[in-house]
């Protein structure tokens, strides 16, 4: 696989939400608004590229039968190191995704990856797949943020284009699936024409 | 490809793992350590300057206080001759989504000079408006809880509840008449 097809199969082919649906707790919880959707995509993309890089590099010395703890505590070093910068730099944003920073240790893409691709390749290869299946990622959940927010409160990134509320179950819940399915059938429609 | 595994080179594989990662965790904690204090200690005293009087010293330890079993953190605001005019009451009450917490600007009177959002996990579209809703927020300014009624209509008050989110205004207006209560007891205790 040439190192290109590597950094872009994340966007089309092998979209960790929209193909691979992995990640689906972050991806359901954190869409509330598109800035919420791209601030998790990018911090789970953070943890992703670090991870790959660390594992590719640990993975031809850790021991088969311990691979998963091994990789696990790297994953969550990370992630605990990008909780602690966040509350120290950027503490508006860890105030509204704080309670998901975390759960980014037990999000399957980071491990699914580790697991998939880390562990079998290079650094510069795990480089690259975790930058491209974290900017599938961060992308994936900014359009499903756009399209809740749109519906749920009648503006885009803050800015407001309608007076009133909008349709309020698109912030809640049962409008995370739906936007989600709906997005999906578009997806693979899309994606299968090619 | 993977090494073999053997008990000892899991344990030693594991200790190893571990012990880095330890070590960059002690660090990243050492090097954030002040920014996140510095940054919290910021947060503060915003709120403080937005739920308390524009002039008057404000004490910069914290007060703890103790009403109904459960422990109040609150700031003093002095004016020039010393005396207490008004005080910032972090309250916390449990609203729809857990935990809702306020600071509360009471004046001496009673009078709640104004209220601030500290941290709350409503549901963002709907409770979490009570952060940013204007005219849900502007109603506590100036109320004066000696002879109105701290609590939302449905309730036969006078708070103009979010829409749709009555349980997140409830918690609000009972946060903030908590605070009220604080107060009245520091005031108490002065005299």
């Amino acid at each position: 696989m040439s190192k290109f097809s590597i950094l872009t199969k994340g966007l089309v082919k092998e979209n960790p939400t929209f193909v691979l649906l992995l990640g689906m707790c972050p991806t359901l919880a954190t869409t509330t608004s598109a800035i919420n959707g791209l601030e998790m995509g990018l911090a789970t993309m953070f943890v992703l590229i670090l991870s790959n890089i660390v594992i590719s590099l640990i993975a031809p010395v850790v021991p088969d039968k311990v691979h998963i703890p091994a990789y696990i505590v790297v994953i969550a070093t990370f992630v605990t190191v990008l909780q602690l910068v966040m509350q120290a730099f950027t503490p508006q944003v860890y105030s509204t995704l704080g309670l998901f920073i975390p759960l980014i240790v037990v999000n399957c893409i980071v491990l699914g990856r580790a697991e998939a691709f880390a562990g079998k390749n290079g650094v510069v290869d795990s480089a690259l797949d975790g930058i491209g299946i974290g900017i599938g990622f961060t992308l994936a959940l900014t359009v499903i943020g756009i399209v809740r927010e749109i519906l749920g409160s009648g503006s885009v990134f803050g800015f407001k284009f309608i007076a009133g509320d909008g349709i309020l179950a698109f912030v809640m819940a049962p409008g995370a699936f739906i936007v989600l399915g709906y997005l999906l059938v578009l997806f693979n429609k899309i994606a299968k024409k090619q | 490809m993977a090494a073999k595994s053997t008990l000892v080179n899991m344990a030693l594989c594991l200790f190893g793992v571990c012990l880095v990662c330890s070590a960059i965790l002690a660090g990243t904690y050492a090097l954030t350590k002040n920014p996140i204090e510095e940054a919290s200690r910021k947060a503060l005293k915003e709120a403080l300057s937005k739920v308390l009087m524009a002039e008057g010293e404000i004490s910069s330890e914290a007060a703890y206080i103790d009403l109904d079993g459960v422990n109040y953190e609150y700031y003093t605001q002095t004016a020039e001759a010393d005396s207490a005019v008004c005080w910032a009451v972090k309250s916390t009450v449990i609203g729809f989504g857990g935990p809702l917490t306020l600071l509360v600007g009471v004046e001496r009177n009673g009078v709640v000079h104004a209220t601030k959002v500290l941290s709350h996990s409503e549901t963002p579209g709907l409770g979490a408006k009570c952060e940013t809703e204007e005219s849900f927020i502007r109603q506590f300014e100036g109320f004066e809880s000696a002879s109105r009624s701290l609590k939302v209509r449905k309730d036969g008050g006078e708070i103009d509840a979010i829409t749709a989110s009555t349980i997140t205004s409830r918690a609000y207006a009972k946060a903030v008449e908590n605070a009220v209560a604080v107060a009245a007891k520091i005031q108490e205790g002065l005299q």
